[in-house]
């Protein structure tokens, strides 16, 4: 399925869109990581938590919950949200 | 394969520190000053004489960068432990001087949690790595990193992969004397000062700000406080580990029996065997008093270290006491001390100096160097009686580190 990566992560991609596979959020980043070591570790933490001000969007609609299954036509936008002044 | 990155820029500038001829030779080896900041990391490049300097940097713009090392045991590996401000923690590596940088494979992280248990010790999760100390000289590749919140890792093989180490991070008592993230300093509990006794790997110092000073005899497989002598906020109980508050402890190269510390409360003084603190802060003068970050010891002369207080009254500022930086060294174990401040701001000089943020060289004399809160990078080419500006405008420096190449 087709994932598209905030810019903060683009050192680890060098694309904006990638191709990656999983049957759920968290086999998805297992797979991206594979492809872009170290880029989990970056997005989530070692309790499996999404670290603050990261989002996954599927198909439009925000997703909290890692292990929401996933089907191999959606999309996932990874968001990185700024704060601080 | 690890991520492999070149650094951002990398600039030459003009000299801007100028030095009275040298009384006697030289020694050829450079110095080189790695700062680390809130936005980056910058290489500064001494000729052999320590007068001019090329920058070279930024490396990581746009990352929090806690401590930059380069590993003395190679005189070429440099760990930098990194985060941005919404990505986690990590840790970059170069055997290149920065030309290129690799991420480490598994950077500091606690352990996972058990699924589904009422725990006590609720799984943690690392914010930062704060500080990275390189092992024995007998154990080549092997690094201590401390975190934040306080946890205490390594790694054998240069950095690439790190676990968690020792039993103090899931250790009831330790997890208890450390408190939670709301006990910590503002960007959060540290554990740092690690220190490996140069005589023996197996003898290790730690200290953690809060949750006190402890020793190891055993390659950190159990660690005891060392903290008698050691003074609390006025109303806490000093027996109670978790209030003691240690900034910075260094123990002397030229003497490893004698530590110094910069403390919350105070400056101090520990010469092994003997268990207790002795405060020397006390001979300090009294409108500067002895809070402060930064311990920074003689490489051959154990007699002599150097401090830079800041402001601890009322609402802790955080600044140089009433505007007007100094550092300030003893010669004498702490019986007396004396004001160094010639090239420094006489006044209207708000920053301060954070506990990584100064260090000294090993040449003769001694070169000091420190970074502010401001973005400073100051330095010393004759132990602290004449300082000079090396760069400005820099983010705010978090760690200053002096290594001797070539």
């Amino acid at each position: 399925m087709k994932v598209l990566i905030p810019t903060p992560l683009l050192s680890y991609t060098q694309e904006r869109e990638v191709e990656a596979t999983g049957a759920t959020l968290i086999e998805l980043l297992a797979d991206l990581n594979r492809q872009y070591p170290g880029l989990r570790f970056r997005v989530i933490d070692e309790q499996n938590m999404l670290r603050p001000h990261m989002r996954f969007f599927v198909n439009g609609d925000q997703v909290f919950n890692i292990t929401q299954p996933l089907r191999p036509t959606d999309s996932v936008i990874l968001v990185q949200a700024l704060s601080g002044g | 394969m690890a991520r492999t990155i070149k650094k951002s820029t990398a600039r030459k500038h003009e000299p801007t520190v100028h030095a009275k001829p040298a009384s006697r030779p030289r020694p050829s080896r450079r110095v080189l000053v790695l700062v680390a900041t809130r936005k980056g990391a910058w290489l500064f490049h001494g000729d052999t004489k320590r007068n001019t300097w090329r920058v070279d940097g930024p490396h990581f713009l746009g990352h929090i960068v806690n401590h930059l090392v380069l590993d003395p045991r190679d005189g070429r590996t440099l760990l930098a432990a990194a985060k941005t401000g919404h990505l986690g923690p990590t840790v970059f590596r170069s055997t290149d001087f920065g030309r290129t940088w690799k991420e480490a494979a598994r950077p500091p992280a606690f352990a996972k949690a058990p699924d589904g248990l009422d725990t006590k010790l609720p799984g943690r999760v690392v914010n930062h790595t704060f500080w990275l100390t390189p092992c024995h000289a007998n154990e080549p590749r092997a690094w201590y990193a401390g975190t934040s919140p306080q946890g205490l890792f390594r790694t054998d093989d240069g950095g690439d992969t790190w676990e968690p180490f020792s039993i103090i991070n899931d250790d009831p008592q330790f997890r208890a004397w450390m408190g939670s993230e709301q006990d910590g300093t503002p960007d959060g509990p540290k554990l740092h000062s690690i220190i490996v006794d140069p005589r023996d790997p197996a003898h290790l110092y730690l200290a953690m700000s809060g949750g006190g000073v402890h020793e190891s005899f055993d390659r950190g497989w159990s660690f005891a406080p060392i903290v008698k002598g050691l003074e609390v906020v006025e109303g806490f109980d000093a027996a109670n580990i978790a209030f003691h508050d240690p900034h910075c402890v260094q123990l002397c190269p030229s003497n490893p029996d004698r530590l110094y510390q910069q403390n919350h409360c105070g400056i101090y003084r520990l010469d092994r065997p003997s268990k207790e603190w002795t405060r020397i802060g006390k001979r300090m003068p009294k409108h500067v008093g002895d809070i402060g970050f930064p311990m920074v010891v003689h490489p051959r002369d154990a007699d002599t270290a150097w401090v830079f207080p800041m402001d601890g009254t009322t609402v802790w500022p955080r600044t140089s006491p009433e505007g007007k930086p100094a550092a300030y060294v003893t010669k004498n174990g702490g019986k007396t001390w004396q004001r160094l401040d010639a090239g420094l701001p006489r006044n209207q000089a708000w920053w301060t100096v954070k506990r990584q943020a100064m260090t000294a060289d090993a040449q003769k004399p001694v070169g000091l160097y420190f970074g502010t809160t401001s973005g400073e990078l100051w330095m010393s080419r004759d132990e602290g009686r004449r300082w000079a500006c090396i760069a400005r405008h820099l983010p705010e420096i978090y760690a200053v580190e002096a290594a001797e190449v070539g």
